[in-house]
């Protein structure tokens, strides 16, 4: 029922101000040229109002919703990001300030009055060499500091950097991290089954000890090295508080290199916000589940990490050692990998 | 010279004489012109059958009205579409039960849309919008009613390619219409189609069948924006009245020529990957695809293909295709700026130059839309330097639209209206884009609602309003009538306005990193924080579209009640598509071709208003246009 009303209320209203502009056209005529003054005159007073509203709109909004946005960045290379961000937002902001105010301002003040002409004005040469020469300086600016820091950014990792890998698959995320041994195992997608998620060979001894926990650790102020990757289509690591998109594709791996500054801890206190958490997302659509990929994550201070990794158990252990897998895993892999030989083992 | 012979070939096939007006010849200069034998057009014209008058017609002006009015149709599609995954995103609790009754319960169980319905519809949304009514509904639109009518020319190069142009659009509008009533719906892996969701059945129900009628609509739109895009070349360089020189083209003109060349370059590579893409998906080839072990099924046999591949192909079209969309508007803009504010355009031959320099860097910046995907660091550099380039061309644009309004005498007309609200929008968009196309920063931005934001603006909305200043403004030409002003400006300000309100918070969402295509944002605790936000750009979403309605309203009721043009110029303009008759038969002229003397923007010079394209230069008279 509401439905009819809201429909019978908009069609009302329709059809309300297409009687008044049939009857405004009417009258518009009769009065000729004065009428054609008028609506040019009302139009250029509407251009200042909108003009100043709108500036006015803006600020007030971006101060609005700022408590919205993102917190401080949580990794290292994420300040650059917001620094780049910044010196963005000023120059672009400078110019979108004056360019509206020009367009609203000449458009209120330069409506059309009786017996004027427009200032034949066809062009000036020297005026077109300020506005080439004035953004082309502003944006080698903008070039040369955001280059520096992608270079920085996606330069090679530190040596030391923990690596821990990271694959997308309907509809959720898997992590690895190496064992005790401190080395990731090889993987293969072609071990990959119901139980051996991402395909660990464990003919590699590397392997016996891997991780696969539920939820990603990272100690604060290490550098890592995120090895990602997908099974079946193009997924996207979001790691939104750290500054982090990286593609995720099958066939494909990619790294990310980033080294996390505040602990989950720390950042509670810094959002006085108890139940804040970090949070992995999919950023590019993947299917029905794609936005309900989730893993949390966290960023421990040294002794919540290490007593974090102790509870761990090998994925060899947890999931395949003692059980019918076991078995048929050693021989899948023996019989997959002697029918492979020479072909890519190493996923990564 | 082949457009001749063609010419007459084609008459030929009109069996009972339809088309017989056209003689050609050649001038002294060697230009190829168009001649009507004017004793038998207009009883031509009344001899000819409705199915030749208004469906397989060959007038070019006809033809225009077919892509505006299928456009129409396609831009109310899908805009409603984005209406209906607005409720979802701001209203989730509402049931939609008109979803099940059209669509079948199973896309939306109790009136609660499934994330499968969600993906179609953005997907369905993007491709519509970009291709069926911002590339077709656009260029095709206005390059046919205008070419020429602005370079003095009774018809295209090739009418009957011309024709062949709207009805494999059509067709391609058929296929993925019927699309949507598949049992598995229509394509929904967005409108990108990055394989190998797009690529493998199984991974999703909208990369079914629905995926398969997409890339054949593709493919049958390529051939239609080929055989237009060829057309418009062709007629531009060749069909050029006597005295139409290059630099005397009004800057529509030259838009729509650079649009068809960039056109004509980058849609076979979308064909290409289109093709490549069918073979994966049904002949188990591995183009795309490499390792892939999908859930369910198991290892997939595909192996040796590369993801990224599909991504440069598909973006070489892609980035190229955003100004196909916006180019269009950069000239009817700049042509409705000029006229109404009574004063040459600033800087012709600087907005030609700077065409130019964006349609030839459209071409090297493709890969800004990959910098997350592993790209090569350096590879990624050259690209953030030349797709930042392209600011430079676009601020000059910008600079000189607005000196042009500078100590203008400005007649607001809606179509006036919709022209400086597109110079505010190009800004507003445009900036944003630098924020994007600096890799270091788009690490953070990418795939957010911050892309949305900018986009949007800079390309959707901005192009619908090139669009809507080209209908206000030659309404008059296609249909002998006005559309009613006093709507117009009720549709132009709710528009603009209500434009702002949808896309401008979306830079917050983006800014807090929240991510586009999701069909909820509940699963996360720092995407949740939007609620009131997401209902407020939902309203403003449902009134931008209502206000339309009024617009297709005022379309339709003024194309046979409106108030009659009773002058040959109603807008004092002096571009020779108003020296036509106020009803321009087939072969637009009932005379012999104007005769151009001048470039298309002489107003306010020598204390007259406006000095037409066809008045001879007076003696001592100096020209700043070339």
């Amino acid at each position: 029922m509401t439905t009819y009303l809201v429909i019978a209320a908009l069609l009302l209203i329709g059809m309300l101000v297409v009687q008044i502009s049939k009857a405004n056209e009417y009258i518009n005529t009769l009065r000729g040229e004065d009428a054609e003054l008028d609506t040019d005159r009302i139009n250029g007073v509407l251009w200042l109002i909108f003009t100043i509203l709108f500036l006015v709109g803006i600020v007030w909004s971006t101060w609005y919703f700022s408590p919205l946005f993102l917190p401080e960045s949580a990794s290292e290379h994420g300040h650059w990001i917001d620094t780049m961000f910044n010196i963005t937002l000023i120059l672009t902001g400078i110019v979108f300030v004056l360019t509206q105010i020009a367009l609203g301002w000449f458009a209120w003040k330069y409506h059309g009055k009786k017996g004027k002409l427009g200032f034949y004005y066809p062009e000036n040469n020297k005026l077109e060499m300020i506005w080439t020469v004035v953004p082309a300086i502003a944006l080698t600016i903008l070039v040369v500091v955001g280059l520096y820091y992608w270079f920085r950014i996606t330069g090679p990792a530190s040596a030391d950097a923990r690596v821990v890998e990271i694959t997308g698959k309907q509809f959720n995320w898997l992590v690895r991290y190496p064992g005790p041994d401190g080395k990731l195992g090889t993987n293969n997608w072609k071990l990959i089954d119901e139980t051996n998620a991402v395909g660990i060979d464990f003919n590699n001894k590397d392997g016996l000890d891997d991780i696969m926990p539920t939820e990603l650790h990272f100690e604060v102020n290490k550098p890592y090295m995120l090895k990602i990757g997908a099974r079946d289509v193009i997924h996207d690591v979001g790691l939104p508080h750290f500054r982090i998109h990286m593609d995720a594709m099958p066939g494909l791996p990619t790294h990310f290199k980033f080294t996390p500054t505040i602990t989950t801890d720390e950042m509670k206190k810094k959002t006085n916000n108890p139940d804040f958490d970090y949070e992995m997302c999919c950023d590019y659509l993947c299917g029905k589940g794609h936005s309900a990929m989730k893993m949390m994550v966290y960023v421990d201070t040294k002794e919540q990490y290490q007593a974090w990794l102790q509870k761990q158990k090998s994925f060899f252990e947890t999931a395949i050692k003692g059980t019918d897998a076991e078995k048929k895993i050693v021989a899948s892999v023996t019989e997959k990998v002697s029918t492979e030989k020479g072909s890519d083992h190493s996923n990564h | 010279m082949d457009a001749k012979d063609l010419h007459h070939g084609h008459s030929e096939h009109h069996s009972g004489a339809v088309i017989t007006d056209h003689v050609h010849y050649q001038d002294t200069e060697g230009v190829i012109r168009f001649e009507a034998d004017h004793g038998h057009h207009d009883s031509d014209r009344n001899k000819k059958n409705f199915i030749h008058t208004y469906i397989f017609s060959t007038d070019h002006k006809m033809i225009g009205k077919q892509f505006l009015i299928t456009g129409i149709i396609w831009a109310i599609i899908g805009g409603g579409l984005s209406n209906i995954f607005r409720m979802q995103l701001g209203f989730p609790d509402v049931p939609l039960h008109f979803i099940g009754n059209i669509f079948g319960d199973k896309w939306a169980p109790g009136g609660k849309m499934t994330p499968d319905f969600y993906n179609m519809l953005i997907t369905m949304h993007g491709t519509i919008l970009v291709f069926f009514v911002l590339t077709a509904g656009l260029s095709g639109t206005f390059a046919n009613l205008l070419i020429p009518l602005q370079i003095g020319a009774r018809d295209m190069a090739s009418p009957v390619l011309n024709m062949l142009s709207y009805w494999f659009f059509f067709l391609a509008g058929a296929v993925m219409f019927t699309s949507f009533f598949m049992p598995s719906g229509a394509a929904g892996v967005s409108w990108v189609f990055y394989p190998p969701l797009s690529a493998i059945r199984e991974a999703a129900v909208g990369s079914e069948t629905g995926a398969d009628l997409w890339l054949v609509s593709m493919a049958l739109f390529i051939v239609s924006s080929l055989l237009g895009g060829l057309n418009y070349i062709t007629t531009i360089l060749n069909l050029r009245t006597k005295g139409m020189s290059m630099s005397k083209l009004p800057l529509t003109i030259w838009a729509l020529l650079i649009t068809a060349i960039l056109g004509l370059l980058s849609f076979p590579v979308l064909l290409g990957a289109a093709i490549l893409l069918i073979f994966d998906r049904s002949m188990g080839t591995s183009f795309y695809l490499d390792k892939i072990y999908m859930s369910g099924i198991g290892a997939m046999p595909h192996e040796g293909g590369n993801p990224i591949l599909y991504q440069h192909l598909f973006w070489f079209l892609g980035h190229p295709e955003v100004y196909i969309v916006i180019l269009p508007a950069f000239g009817i803009v700049s042509e409705v700026l000029a006229v109404n504010s009574r004063k040459p355009i600033f800087g012709y031959r600087a907005m030609i130059l700077s065409m130019l320099a964006i349609a030839a860097l459209a071409f090297f910046v493709w890969a800004h839309h990959m910098f997350v995907t592993g790209l090569n660091p350096f590879v990624g550099s050259v690209f953030v330097f030349l797709t930042l380039l392209i600011a430079i061309p676009s601020a000059i644009k910008v600079f000189n639209w607005i000196t042009t309004i500078w100590k203008a005498n400005i007649r607001y007309t809606p179509a006036m209206m919709f022209s400086v609200g597109f110079v505010s929008l190009f800004i507003s968009g445009g900036l944003t884009g630098i924020f994007l196309g600096n890799s270091s920063i788009d690490i953070q931005l990418h795939d957010t609602y911050f892309i949305v934001a900018h986009f949007h603006i800079v390309m959707g909305v901005a192009a619908f309003f090139g669009m809507f200043a080209g209908v206000y403004h030659w309404f008059p030409k296609m249909y002998g009538r006005f559309m009613n002003r006093t709507i117009g400006f009720i549709h132009f300000w709710v528009t603009f306005v209500g434009s702002y309100c949808i896309f401008w918070p979306m830079h917050y969402q983006g800014m807090a990193g929240v991510p586009r295509r999701y069909y909820s944002h509940g699963a996360f605790e720092s995407f949740n924080k939007f609620g009131a936000l997401s209902e407020f750009i939902t309203i403003a979403a449902i009134v931008v579209f209502l206000a339309q309605l009024l617009f297709v309203f005022n379309f339709l009721y003024s194309m046979y009640r409106g108030k009659k043009v009773t002058e040959l110029n109603p807008w004092k303009s002096n571009t020779i598509e108003w020296t036509t008759p106020i009803h321009p038969g087939h072969g637009n002229w009932d005379g012999p071709l104007p005769e151009v003397h001048r470039g298309p923007y002489d107003y306010g010079k020598d204390g007259e208003d406006f000095i037409p394209q066809t008045v001879p230069m007076r003696p001592g008279e100096t020209t700043h246009h070339g």
